[in-house]
């Protein structure tokens, strides 16, 4: 059965079972606006088992009684109203080419991405690597024990293990947004690493086929049973355009103990996105978490991935970069919470903020009485470029035992005449000079990105410099 | 033709009403090592910054031109492309950025018909880091960055080894270095000279021109040179020192 023929017979019986109250809008496929029935509606289009339904229903509830968080950015814009919330794949990508903005057309050709790429980045197509590249990679995995599929697949063919996990590191009522995501998730990636397993590529959503465009609600569930070893990586560096302006989404990982997991987010979304995303990690007895965050896009980012450091000698680092510029604020950071003894953490962030762009560093660290022996170390660096923009620091400590060893340092710095003429006397033109400034002040996290992110962020600053970047 | 021809040049600090330089001349030709000497606050490195295009300072009247170019609405680099360099009293740190990198951009942007690929520049690097005897490794620092004093004036000579300006201006190169390092340093400036480079040195010692022979010595007082002459000049500088300049004027 078609989805519209699906979608017509279930309001054919929701209408005979009257369940569906008369002030609720119909989903349909250009409908707009949220409620019960687009909640059930979206379970239905998905023949979702009813466990799953229920939490979706549930976290609805939570959704409507949370309130707007007030602390971070200004969230006023969003009009839940006018988004829409379950599309079928073919409806969320711009149908033509002509239709995608011109100034992220311009961009595309300035990194010289060739146009099937391009098209695949603003979902004029639905894939752009060849299936070879994607069997082989596949088949590899699959000879490993390795699950690496979109989420709504694996809950039809991995619903125990769904089930177990899913929701169990970020529970619905975390916060609006998590409670928002629980509601309508679709799409994102679920990976499943067997014990003692050392996946030696990096998983990239990018080459994830059949996989629905990297949507507005995705939900990413990573379980790294023990000893095994995974570096998952999402998104790219060449602005992604997005016609919703909401982009919510959730992460949720399992580092079982000594297994080791990176995740690795570079964010370029256009605009006019609201990129709000939780991420959280539970981190069991010597395994390790590596958060590398980079923001580049989206009109307002707040995210703070997290790290739980559940059992002894877990560690956890989080290295998070973000830029703003005009019309963008860039609220993110890090939180460590040691709930063992011996456990260690690292923040480390870095934002440069420039042309009236506003950057936030958020984080916390948390230490209860009684967890010995926690060693953290947070850093973070600003970097403003004029007089226009503006970086604020929030960092909370909150230490209750003494046997610990906390460290924290934070810097707030101007590119000051000095540099510039510095450099620009051996030859360098200003943007030239400006864009060495940055990318010198960022190093210390590109050199972790892979290294086809690196030299694209590093493109993507000296562009930003010359002012040629939308 | 001079490579660098100052007339009569007045310069104050822009938001500042306080005029620095009160009438400066200055003529050099292409092979001639100047030295331009003083007591502190004269105007020395005021001079060999406005020569370079800090954006600090204004030009109330005068001019400065190089080889028949008038340079006051230059951008820094744009003289930079001429051939001017300068070697900064006090370099500055960009952490981050590996020095190799830097001077390469640095290279292939005042040198656009000899560009370098980065395997040829590493060779070009590497001669000159041992001309200057400083380790190979130093290529993979960050420019400026945690240098000690003496570290940072050798980095600004293998700069100006690199670049191969067509007029050098040393602000206080031999300042903070032992005399080992100003040996050094020393040796690899001479090696350097040749007779399209113009160079001008400026200190407080003569400790650098036993090493370094310049063909003129100009004496700087508040903000103007009132008196030039040969290298003798220099040693009845350090015999005398300013007092009698000043008292005469």
């Amino acid at each position: 059965m078609s989805d519209a023929a699906k979608l017509k017979q279930y309001r054919n019986d929701a209408k005979l079972a009257k369940e569906r109250p008369d002030n609720v809008k119909y989903l349909h496929n250009s409908g707009k606006g949220l409620s019960e029935r687009v909640v059930k509606e979206i379970s239905y289009m998905k023949n979702e088992p009813d466990w799953m339904l229920q939490i979706r229903l549930r976290a609805y509830q939570t959704f409507l009684k949370k309130p707007t968080p007030r602390w971070g950015g200004d969230l006023s814009g969003i009009d839940y109203n006018d988004l829409y919330y379950y599309m079928k794949p073919t409806d969320k990508v711009a149908n033509d080419w002509k239709d995608v903005p011109k100034e992220i057309r311009n961009t595309y050709n300035k990194l010289g991405i060739p146009q099937a790429e391009q098209k695949y980045l603003t979902g004029v197509m639905a894939q752009y690597e060849s299936e070879a590249v994607y069997h082989s990679l596949e088949e590899k995995m699959e000879k490993i024990g390795v699950i690496f599929t979109d989420m709504d697949t694996a809950l039809k063919k991995y619903p125990d293990l769904v089930k177990k996990y899913f929701s169990t590191v970020v529970p619905a009522g975390d916060n609006k947004f998590s409670a928002l995501n629980t509601a309508v998730w679709s799409g994102g990636s679920f990976v499943y690493i067997p014990e003692g397993v050392r996946v030696d590529f990096p998983l990239q959503a990018y080459f994830r086929i059949n996989a629905e465009k990297a949507g507005q609600f995705e939900r990413t569930l990573i379980i790294a049973e023990p000893g095994s070893f995974v570096h998952y990586v999402e998104g790219c560096t060449a602005p992604q355009y997005a016609s919703a302006s909401l982009h919510c989404a959730v992460v949720e990982i399992l580092v079982k103990p000594s297994a080791r997991v990176r995740y690795t987010t570079v964010q370029n979304w256009s605009k006019n996105v609201y990129n709000l995303v939780t991420k959280r990690t539970f981190v069991y007895e010597e395994g390790t978490m590596e958060w590398v965050d980079g923001n580049l896009g989206s009109k307002l980012t707040m995210k703070y991935p997290s790290v739980f450091l559940l059992g002894r000698k877990a560690k956890g680092d989080i290295l998070s970069v973000a830029f703003a510029g005009k019309g963008q604020h860039q609220d993110a950071g890090g939180k460590a919470i040691h709930g063992a003894p011996e456990t260690s953490s690292t923040i480390i962030s870095k934002s440069v903020s420039r042309d009236g762009g506003r950057t936030t560093y958020r984080g916390m660290v948390k230490v209860p009485k009684g967890i010995h022996d926690v060693k953290s170390n947070v850093v973070c660096d600003a970097l403003i470029l004029d007089e226009h923009s503006r970086s604020d620091t929030y960092p909370i400590m909150d230490i209750r035992e003494s046997r610990v060893n906390i460290g924290h340092e934070a810097s707030v710095g101007k590119v000051g005449e000095e540099q510039l003429f510095y450099l620009m006397s051996r030859g360098l033109s200003e943007s030239e000079a400006m864009s060495m400034i940055v990318s010198g002040f960022i190093e210390p996290i590109a050199k972790e990105l892979p290294v086809e992110y690196a030299v694209e962020l590093n493109r993507l600053i000296q562009l930003s410099m010359e002012g040629s970047v939308g | 033709m001079p490579l660098l021809q100052i007339k009569n040049l007045k310069v104050k600090v822009k938001v500042q009403e306080k005029e620095i330089l009160k009438g400066v001349n200055l003529k050099i030709r292409p092979g001639e090592i100047h030295a331009l000497m003083g007591p502190n606050g004269s105007g020395k490195s005021t001079l060999a910054s406005v020569i370079a295009g800090h954006p600090q300072y204004s030009i109330t009247s005068g001019s400065i031109s190089f080889d028949g170019k008038r340079l006051k609405k230059m951008l820094p680099n744009k003289r930079a492309e001429l051939g001017i360099f300068l070697s900064f009293q006090y370099p500055v740190e960009v952490a981050g950025l590996s020095i190799e990198h830097f001077l390469r951009t640095a290279y292939n942007t005042t040198h656009p018909q000899q560009q370098l690929s980065a395997l040829d520049f590493n060779k070009r690097f590497k001669e000159k880091l041992k001309l200057l005897r400083m380790p190979p490794e130093f290529s993979e620092r960050s420019l400026n960055e945690g240098f000690s004093g003496g570290e940072k004036k050798k980095s600004e000579i293998l700069q100006m080894a690199i670049l191969e300006p067509s007029l050098a201006i040393l602000d206080e190169t031999d300042s903070g270095l032992d005399i080992d390092a100003l040996k050094i340093v020393a040796k690899g400036i001479n090696r350097l000279a040749n007779p399209h480079l113009g160079i001008l040195i400026i200190t407080h010692y003569i400790r650098i021109l036993k090493y370094i022979k310049p063909d003129f010595v100009h004496i700087m007082i508040d903000g103007k040179i009132i008196k030039s002459g040969t290298k003798q000049l220099a040693s009845t500088i350090e015999k005398k020192g300013y007092d009698w300049l000043i008292k005469k004027k």
